[in-house]
């Protein structure tokens, strides 16, 4: 099995040959479906090219550079972690629409942004360090 | 540190969320956390998520979200000043000048904090707002890609490989004081102000630490 670590979630994923995996995996880790038009989310549809789909297989690796995602492995390959495209966080974050955040307090009770709508929020960061 | 501003708005709308960026670990700032004795929400970001939504480069920053969820003032230092670059480093003490400007910087800051919400000032237009955001550049996302995977390799018996991947990060984003100072010290509380911390800081120049907040 293989670790995938995503921005906000981690999968464990039967894996070949790199990030090739079911298509029922690639949505799962990845949110985007495969059809015959390219790998779709909602509206959107990715194009893939004809070496990055091999019958339901799908090569996540291709597919999320081609999102324009980083994608690092660990020397093993046994983790990868896909980051967040700096588009899209850009995107996110000049809609200003603040991205929501969900976090453990210090009893592990977990804390969402989402559950302050209707008040004013002042988000401030520290570190022990 | 929020909390005497809490006390005093809490009851116009007002919530203060307060983030603690901890790669080593929630207990590192449960101290902190249970001597600080809060109200408001302390939350624990181990693998620094916040500052991959929000492109944050340091700490403390602070952004400012209205009731509709928008962000009226995007990451800005809050409440932090520069003055601390003078300070002497034998005695660690500041001067009586630049300990009066520190205090009254932050007390300006909470100034602000609190007009915003008595009144809405220093809200900003959405124009405004989002001229001021840090834009997200394709090696700042590999640069959090690599420090999420050394959060969860050194956490997983790669100390060593962890360690890599967080140097890397550092060195793709090196405007940022976070990814260096989780890169350079894990263990040693203490580390991260030492010397190597002090000739960064000195290699700044005329360049500021803390950006100030424009208000």
């Amino acid at each position: 099995m293989t670790k995938i670590l995503t921005p906000t979630d981690q999968f464990e994923v039967s894996t070949r040959d790199g990030l090739w995996m079911s298509a029922a995996d690639a949505l799962r880790v990845t949110g985007f479906a495969l059809k015959p038009e390219g790998m779709c989310r909602d509206e959107i549809c990715v194009p893939m090219s004809a070496g990055s789909v091999k019958g339901a297989e799908v090569d996540v690796e291709a597919f999320w550079k081609k999102l324009g995602g980083p994608v690092i492995a660990s020397d093993v390959g046994d983790v990868w972690a896909l980051g967040a495209p700096a588009e899209e966080r850009n995107a996110a974050l000049e809609g200003l629409q603040a991205p929501d955040f969900t976090l453990p307090d210090i009893d592990g009770t977990p804390r969402s942004l989402s559950e302050l709508r209707g008040r004013k929020v002042f988000v401030a960061t520290w570190a022990s360090w | 540190m929020w909390q005497s501003l809490y006390a005093e708005l809490k009851d116009k709308g007002f919530m203060v969320v307060a983030v603690a960026e901890e790669s080593r670990g929630a207990d590192h700032a449960r101290p902190w956390i249970e001597q600080a004795k809060s109200e408001y929400w302390q939350l624990i970001d181990t693998e620094h998520r916040l500052e991959d939504l929000y492109n944050l480069s340091n700490v403390p920053q602070a952004i400012w979200i209205d009731e509709q969820g928008r962000i009226v003032r995007p990451p800005e230092t809050a409440g932090s000043t520069d003055h601390f670059r003078r300070m002497d480093l034998k005695t660690r003490t500041m001067t009586p000048e630049d300990q009066a400007g520190r205090l009254a910087a932050r007390q300006a800051y909470f100034d602000a904090v609190r007009d915003w919400v008595n009144t809405g000032k220093h809200a900003l237009p959405a124009d405004d707002a989002r001229a001021r955001l840090p834009k997200v550049t394709p090696r700042i996302a590999e640069a959090r890609t690599r420090f999420r995977l050394g959060v969860w390799l050194r956490a997983h018996g790669s100390a060593a490989e962890g360690d890599r991947q967080m140097n890397e990060a550092s060195t793709l984003h090196p405007e940022s004081w976070s990814l260096w100072r989780q890169a350079a010290d894990l263990d040693e509380v203490g580390k991260a102000s030492g010397p190597d911390f002090w000739k960064r800081v000195q290699a700044l120049g005329e360049r500021p630490y803390y950006p100030p907040p424009k208000l």
